[in-house]
């Protein structure tokens, strides 16, 4: 078989277009993603929340942010603890961090209860687990989930070392106090967790709960900005992560 | 279809069995409709507790039907003849077996509408999509091998030259099943009870004992209900098989104990002591495992020594108490231990609801019926050569 040098060219010329074509609409869905996940003045955006527990401590009993992640979110209210679902919520100090302890602590932090959110770990077992991908991280560091796509296997739940994420045990709806008809809420059988509120920062807003915080206790920022706020707090404080030894990679920070 | 002619002629005593069994199912059938309707919710499982009694029971049933390399291994390899009349059981039992793996699988999904999402987004880093190549796979070669077994002894020739490979492709297969499940445990960073290296080979050697224990009995009860007998070489090497896998599978469980109980680190020794003693005075399973422990002991000292184990009476007791005991250690103990404590130290209890349990005896039920038919068909045959 021959192929005359006129058509040969043509097919190469083709191939070609096609290529660049191909390359210039990865380059639009790149940016596009990166515009969705709220810009910001660094090349490249690795969000995190620093949570200072000094300032979380101060007002006793304070549960604003989680209460505006629950109604930010569409987030149902079980009174068994078994059913719960929850997004952020409060652990003592102890069952938060159980590798730090110190039996002499008690007139420090023992009992007291820490912020607890989804780490948005650099390398999450959640999704590493999933067998249908219906979990993810994206670019920015965001751990999503797809809730239409989750067959509800909860192999996500056994992989994830900080009980971050919440089964629908029964049908939600009916338990959403106070509906906000701007979030989806979910269906019976599915995983639901923290998402970052990832809506919210598409808008240029911070997190929900980061916003919610009387006592700016929780800083939300860009890890890639050596500029940024979280970036500043992490200089000049110590602070210390849930698990690090797990080789997940959290992106929560807590100055104690 | 295929032979099923011989599963629907049978004696009234059959029809009794077969009909006890449909009841359990239809019984199963309902309250697994009642689930679908309102969620898992109405299991024992909890936030904490996020797997409990299905993937307990797949765990164990995986096991089960790995257990048939145990007869087709030496017969086809080491051409022991004895096994030639109970290998094509041993294929059968782990077909149903694997059958029942998926039910239990699916019965604890819950979008059970969306199981497909699996192949359409195959996802070759998650063990669960590897668990569903290897279950699948091996259900598939099992059906082959025992389908095409069974149709050449109908028709007294010799089978086709190219079910040897596939045979013999089985072994290795069925050792996969098993790994790739303890792979989905123990690939976890937050669960140090399953974060062992020694898990799958406890898997192999736990099911290597109830296997061929299983195997055992319903050798006995067709020696008793019909006219098939395996024959005493053949029972007496599969208990020599028990005996074996046993001996291993108590020294593994003794090594894990070493392993966290010597090093005391916390979270390791844990899980066990929720097991054995109880913890923050949960203690809903220690006398299922102390159970376990003295019928796994028993079982060793009836094993081991040669007398009580040529004693056929004594060994059709000696595999009741050796399955049961691994049922407890596999079938409930090794799951539920691995949530409690959980990763934040909370102790939450995990009791199965009336509705869990009745869906675990359907799927029972469903082996049951499936070992019985194809018992039936084999035995029918068998019967009509003999004529």
């Amino acid at each position: 078989m021959s192929i005359s040098r006129r058509k040969f060219l043509g097919v190469a010329g083709a191939a070609s277009a096609l290529a660049i074509a191909g390359k210039t609409s990865i380059d639009a869905l790149a940016s596009g993603s990166s515009t969705k996940a709220g810009g910001g003045a660094a090349a490249a955006t690795r969000w995190a929340i620093v949570i200072d527990s000094s300032k979380c401590l101060k007002k006793e009993g304070c549960k604003d942010c989680i209460l505006a992640c629950d109604k930010a979110h569409n987030i149902p209210r079980f009174d068994d603890p078994k059913h719960e679902v929850k997004w952020i919520w409060k652990e003592p100090y102890e069952d938060a961090f159980p590798e730090q302890q110190n039996p002499y602590d008690d007139a420090n932090l023992k009992g007291e209860p820490f912020i607890l959110l989804c780490n948005h770990c650099d390398k999450p077992p959640c999704v590493r687990v999933c067998p249908t991908q219906a979990t993810w991280k994206r670019e920015d560091g965001i751990v999503m989930m797809d809730w239409h796509r989750c067959i509800g296997c909860r192999y996500c739940m056994a992989a994830c070392p900080y009980g971050s994420r919440s089964f629908n045990w029964f049908d939600p709806r009916p338990h959403i106090k106070d509906l906000n008809p701007d979030f989806p809420t979910r269906t019976k059988g599915v995983v639901e967790k923290c998402d970052l509120c990832e809506e919210l920062l598409a808008q240029g807003k911070p997190p929900a709960c980061v916003a919610a915080c009387p006592e700016k206790a929780m800083v939300f920022g860009n890890l890639d900005d050596p500029e940024s706020e979280v970036r500043e707090l992490l200089r000049k404080h110590y602070t210390i992560r849930r698990k690090p030894e797990l080789g997940t990679h959290p992106e929560i920070y807590y100055i104690v | 279809m295929f032979m099923f002619e011989k599963a629907v002629q049978g004696s009234r005593r059959y029809w009794i069995w077969v009909g006890s069994l449909l009841v359990v199912i239809s019984v199963a059938f309902l309250f697994y409709l009642y689930q679908l309707q309102n969620g898992l919710g109405v299991t024992g499982m909890s936030r904490d507790v996020s797997w409990g009694l299905y993937i307990a029971q797949f765990t164990f049933f995986v096991g089960v039907a790995a257990s048939a390399v145990m007869v087709v291994l030496p017969y086809y390899l080491h051409n022991y003849k004895a096994f030639s009349k109970i290998t094509i059981l041993g294929e059968f039992l782990a077909v149903s077996s694997v059958t029942m793996c998926m039910l239990f699988i699916f019965v604890d999904m819950g979008q059970p509408m969306r199981v497909m999402n699996i192949i359409l987004h195959p996802t070759p880093n998650s063990m669960m999509f590897w668990d569903m190549i290897s279950l699948s796979g091996y259900l598939f070669l099992n059906a082959v091998i025992s389908l095409i077994m069974l149709s050449s002894e109908r028709k007294g020739v010799a089978p086709p030259h190219w079910i040897k490979p596939v045979i013999i492709l089985s072994i290795p297969w069925a050792v996969s099943i098993h790994t790739v499940t303890a792979f989905l445990y123990n690939g976890l960073p937050g669960r140090s009870f399953w974060l062992t290296a020694i898990l799958a080979p406890r898997f192999l050697a736990s099911a290597f004992a109830a296997g061929p224990a299983l195997l055992i009995l319903l050798a006995m009860i067709m020696r008793k209900l019909t006219w098939f007998d395996a024959g005493k070489e053949a029972i007496q090497k599969l208990a020599l098989i028990v005996t074996y896998a046993m001996i291993i599978n108590v020294f593994f469980i003794l090594m894990e104990v070493f392993t966290a109980l010597y090093s005391n680190i916390p979270e390791d020794a844990a899980h066990l002591k929720f097991l054995f003693v109880g913890l923050e005075g949960n203690t809903e399973l220690v006398p299922w495992m102390w159970a376990s422990v003295l019928m796994a002991a028993l079982s060793l000292v009836l094993l081991i020594v040669p007398r009580y184990r040529r004693n056929e009476k004594l060994l059709a007791f000696t595999c009741v108490i050796v399955f049961l005991s691994l049922w407890i250690d596999k079938g409930i103990g090794l799951i539920i231990a691995g949530f409690v404590p959980s990763p934040l130290e909370a102790v939450t209890s995990y009791i199965p609801t009336l509705t869990e349990i009745s869906i675990v005896a359907g799927i029972w039920a469903i082996g049951m019926l499936m070992i019985t038919v194809f018992y039936k068909i084999t035995l029918s045959v068998r019967e009509n050569l003999m004529a």
